[in-house]
C-alpha cells in the first residue's frame, strides 16, 4: 500500500514538476520557514554549540574508523544481553530476517516505528508480498501510508502535506485498515491528532511483534536508542511480545557517555526541541519488562561502500536530524520526492550516490541537485561537510560518463571547479569575479530565497539547463572571506550569524 | 562466506589504511550553578513544554498526588512508597496487568530516577518505585514524583548516573507531534498530560 521511488526520473526533470506544484511550494515553505527559526533558537541557548558540534562529529569519526572492532563489540554485549543479532548485506536479506522471525510467530501484521533504515530496505513491500501488514505508526508516516504516497523529509515525511489534506486522507482512508476517522473531524491539528490516536490504539494494543530501527547503537553496552515525540515509539517498543530492530552499521557509537553529545545536538538540531518528548534506550531483554524476544538486524546494503570513499565517508556521520534540508534553498522549492530516495535534501545527494553509486542516471543527477550554497554544512549537528562531498561525487559522475564522446557540460565546469577549489587564493578570485555577476544577476531577480537572498532566474547559455527548473541563489556581492575579512567574522559591526 | 563475515571483511577493506586514532574532543559542560537554581531551572523548563508542575513539602506529598489525580483512577508500581487512594497495584511477579487492562485505566503515579535541568527531563529506569514501561505509557494522565536532589545539570550528568543495562524512558513533557505543519500540538499515543511533582 505504500509507494516506492523505483523508476523515478532522474533530479531535473522531477524537480521541474515539483515546481509546478505551487500547493506543494507553500507548504514547504511554510514547514521549513517554522522549522528554521525554531532551530536557530535553541542553539543559539547554547553558548557552546560550536564545541558540542566539535565533541558529535568526533564520536562519530571515531567510531566509523574501527567500525570492525565496534560491530564486533556490539554483537556481543547484544547477544549477552540476550539479543538475538542478524547481519544482512543487502536490502533482500534484511527483508527475509524480519519476515521470518514475524512468520514464526504466525502473525500476518506488524507495527512499525518510523525508521529510514526499514524505508530505504523497502520492508513494507516486502512484508506485504509475504502477507504480513505493516502498519506504519508515526502520524506523518500514517498520513504517507494511508495517502498512497511517499515520503519527502526524513524528519515529517508528510510535510509536503497541509491540514485540508490531511483531514481528507483521514477521513477517505482510515475505514479500510481500522477504526474510521470520526465523521465531524475538523482539520484542527489537535483533532487530527486525536483521531490518530483513536486509530492506532487499537493496533498497539494487539500487536505480536514490532518492528523498529534505532538512532544509536552503544557497542560496550549493547543498548539501542530510538528518539520521537508521540509516543508510538514508546508503544511498539514496549507492549508486543517480540521485537525486531533493523540498524545501519553506521549507528553505532563506541561507549555509553559518548551518547552525550549526540542525545544534545539531535533534538535541537532536529525538532527545534531542547529535548524530544521520549527517549528510549533498552539493552537486550529486560525480564518481565517489554518485548521478551528481541531481534537486531546489522544492515550494509552500501554503506562499506561508502565507508571505502575517502571524502564521502563522513556522509555515515549523519544523525538524520533534517536541519540540512530545512535550510537547504533548493529542497524547499522542489521538495523531497523530486530526489527519488528516501534520503532527500542535501544529505540524500551525496548518500544516495555513496551507498549506490553513479551508474544509473538518476542518482548519478544528485550531486547536482545543490547550489553549493554551504548552509547545510553551518547547521550540520556532525559537521559533515557536504559541499565538499557533493564536488567529490560531481567528478565521479564525470568518471564515470568518461567514455562519452561529447564532454557533459558539468564535466567541464567541474575540471574548472577542481582547478579553483585546490588553491585558495584561485578560489578567493573566483568568489570575487562571482560577486560581481551577483550584482548582475541580482538585477535579473525574480524571487527571493529564505534570508531575503536574491535568486536568480533562468540564466542564459550552458546554465539554462539548470536553471530552468530552479531558483539559483545569485552569489552574494560579497563573499564569506571578503565578509570575514571586513568584520573581523562578525565582530567588528556585530552581525549575527545567518542561523 | 556467511553475512556476518562478508561486512566485516567489507568494512575492515573499506578502512585498509586508515589509521583508527581519532582524537575525539570533550562535549562542553554547562556552567556550574547553585542546586536551588538548577531546580528551580528544571521547574520552569519542564513547564515550558506545557507540563504541569508542582512543588510541595514531603510532607505535603500524598495530598498534592491526590490533587493532581483529582479523582482518576490510578495504578501504581509496587515499591512507589505512598500511599494513593483507590489506586491499583501493578505487581510483576504476577505478569503485571495487560496492555487492555491498562488502557481501561486513567492514570498512573511513579517516581523517577533522575531529572535534567537544562532540558526540562525526567528520566524512568524502571526500578520498582517506577514499574514497568507499560504502566507510565498507556495511562492518559502521568503523575511523576520527582525528588529535588534528583535533579542534574544536563544530559552528561544524567548520562554518567544512568545504567544502562536498565531499559530508560527520557521523558520531556507530554506526548507531542509536529507532523502537521510543523505546529507542536500535544497529546498523541503517550499520557496527553504529564504532571511533575517536585518534592523539596
Ligand atoms: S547531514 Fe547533518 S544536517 Fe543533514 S540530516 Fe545528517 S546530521 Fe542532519
Amino acid at each position: 500500500m505504500s509507494g516506492t521511488f523505483v523508476g523515478m526520473p532522474a533530479f531535473p526533470s522531477a524537480a521541474r514538476e515539483a515546481l509546478g506544484d505551487t500547493q506543494l511550494r507553500r507548504n514547504l515553505a511554510h514547514a521549513t520557514r517554522t522549522i528554521r527559526d525554531k532551530r536557530a533558537q535553541v542553539v543559539g541557548e547554547v553558548e557552546e554549540w560550536e564545541e558540542l558540534r566539535l565533541a558529535g562529529a568526533g564520536v562519530k569519526e571515531a567510531a566509523l574508523r574501527d567500525l570492525a572492532t565496534h560491530l564486533e563489540t556490539l554483537e556481543e554485549s547484544l547477544t549477552r544481553a540476550g539479543a538475538t543479532v542478524h547481519w544482512a548485506r543487502d536490502a533482500e536479506e534484511a527483508c527475509a530476517i524480519v519476515a521470518r522471525v514475524a512468520k514464526s510467530h504466525d502473525v500476518d501484521e506488524v507495527v512499525k516505528v518510523k525508521s529510514m533504515a526499514t524505508l530505504e530496505i523497502g520492508l513494507n513491500d516486502h512484508l506485504e508480498r509475504e502477507g504480513i501488514a505493516a502498519w506504519e505508526t508515526d502520524l506523518a508516516e500514517l498520513i504517507v501510508q494511508l495517502g498512497d504516497d511517499l515520503p519527502s523529509h526524513i524528519l515529517v515525511p508528510a510535510i509536503h502535506r497541509n491540514r485540508a489534506e490531511i483531514r481528507e486522507i483521514f477521513r477517505r482512508r482510515m475505514a479500510a485498515v481500522g477504526r474510521p476517522a470520526p465523521d465531524d473531524l475538523s482539520d484542527d491539528p489537535a483533532a487530527l491528532a486525536g483521531a490518530a490516536r483513536e486509530h492506532m490504539r487499537e493496533k498497539f494494543l494487539r500487536a505480536k511483534v514490532a518492528v523498529s530501527g534505532a538512532n544509536f547503537a552503544v557497542a560496550d553496552t549493547g543498548t539501542l536508542v530510538v528518539v520521537e515525540s508521540e509516543g508510538n515509539g514508546r508503544m511498539c517498543l514496549t507492549l508486543p511480545d517480540v521485537l525486531v530492530s533493523v540498524v545501519g552499521i553506521e549507528k553505532v557509537v563506541a561507549t555509553w557517555s559518548e551518547l552525550d553529545p549526540l542525545l544534545r545536538l539531535l533534538p535541537r538540531s532536529s525538532t527545534g526541541e531542547r529535548m524530544n518528548p521520549y527517549t528510549s534506550t533498552w539493552s537486550g531483554v529486560t525480564p518481565g519488562d517489554g518485548p521478551q524476544e528481541v531481534h537486531v538486524v546489522l544492515l550494509d546494503n552500501g554503506r562499506t561502500r561508502a565507508l571505502a570513499d575517502e571524502v564521502g565517508r563522513q556522509a555515515l556521520r549523519c544523525i538524520r536530524c533534517s536541519a540540512c534540508l530545512n535550510v537547504c534553498p533548493v529542497y524547499e522549492r522542489v521538495g523531497g520526492h523530486a530526489y527519488g530516495s528516501v534520503y532527500p535534501g542535501p544529505i540524500g545527494a551525496i548518500l544516495n550516490p555513496l551507498l549506490r553509486g553513479v551508474e544509473d542516471e538518476q542518482t548519478a543527477s544528485l550531486p547536482y541537485a545543490s547550489s553549493l550554497c554551504g548552509a547545510c554544512f553551518e547547521v550540520c549537528p556532525v559537521r559533515i561537510d557536504i559541499p565538499s562531498v557533493l564536488v567529490e561525487q560531481r567528478a565521479a559522475v564525470v568518471d564515470s560518463h568518461r567514455s562519452d564522446r561529447v564532454p557533459k557540460a558539468e564535466a567541464v565546469a567541474m575540471r574548472a571547479a577542481a582547478w579553483t577549489f585546490s588553491d585558495s587564493r584561485r578560489l578567493r578570485l573566483a568568489e570575487r569575479a562571482s560577486g560581481l555577476a551577483g550584482r548582475v544577476l541580482g538585477r535579473f531577480s525574480r524571487t527571493t530565497l529564505p534570508g531575503g537572498r536574491a535568486a536568480a532566474g533562468r540564466l542564459p547559455g550552458p546554465a539554462a539547463g539548470w536553471t530552468g527548473a530552479r531558483d539559483l541563489p545569485a552569489p552574494p556581492e560579497e563573499s564569506f572571506r571578503e565578509w570575514w575579512d571586513r568584520t573581523d567574522g562578525g565582530r567588528a559591526d556585530g552581525e549575527e550569524g545567518r542561523s | 562466506m556467511n553475512a556476518r563475515d562478508d561486512i566485516l571483511r567489507r568494512v575492515r577493506s573499506a578502512l585498509d589504511g586508515v589509521s583508527p586514532a581519532v582524537e575525539v574532543p570533550t562535549a562542553p559542560r554547562v556552567r556550574p550553578r547553585d542546586h536551588a537554581d538548577l531546580v528551580d531551572l528544571f521547574d520552569e523548563r519542564v513547564a515550558d513544554y506545557r507540563a504541569v508542575v508542582t512543588r510541595c513539602s514531603s510532607d505535603d506529598l500524598a495530598a498534592t498526588v491526590a490533587a493532581a489525580l483529582d479523582g482518576a483512577r490510578a495504578v501504581v508500581p509496587p515499591g512507589l512508597g505512598l500511599d494513593v487512594a483507590g489506586a491499583v497495584v501493578d505487581d510483576p511477579s504476577t505478569g503485571g496487568h495487560s496492555a487492555a487492562e491498562l488502557d481501561a485505566i486513567d492514570a498512573v503515579v511513579t517516581r523517577a530516577a533522575v531529572g535534567i535541568a537544562e532540558t526540562g527531563t525526567i528520566v524512568l529506569d524502571h526500578r520498582p518505585d517506577q514499574g514497568r514501561r507499560a504502566i507510565s505509557l498507556v495511562p492518559d494522565l502521568h503523575v511523576c514524583i520527582v525528588d529535588a536532589s534528583q535533579v542534574v545539570a544536563d544530559v552528561p550528568d544524567a548520562i554518567a548516573l544512568l545504567d544502562p543495562a536498565r531499559p530508560l524512558t527520557w521523558i520531556s513533557g507530554p506526548s507531542a507531534t509536529s507532523d502537521i505543519e510543523l505546529d507542536r500540538v500535544e497529546g498523541v499515543h503517550g499520557p496527553r498530560t504529564l504532571h511533575v511533582v517536585l518534592v523539596g
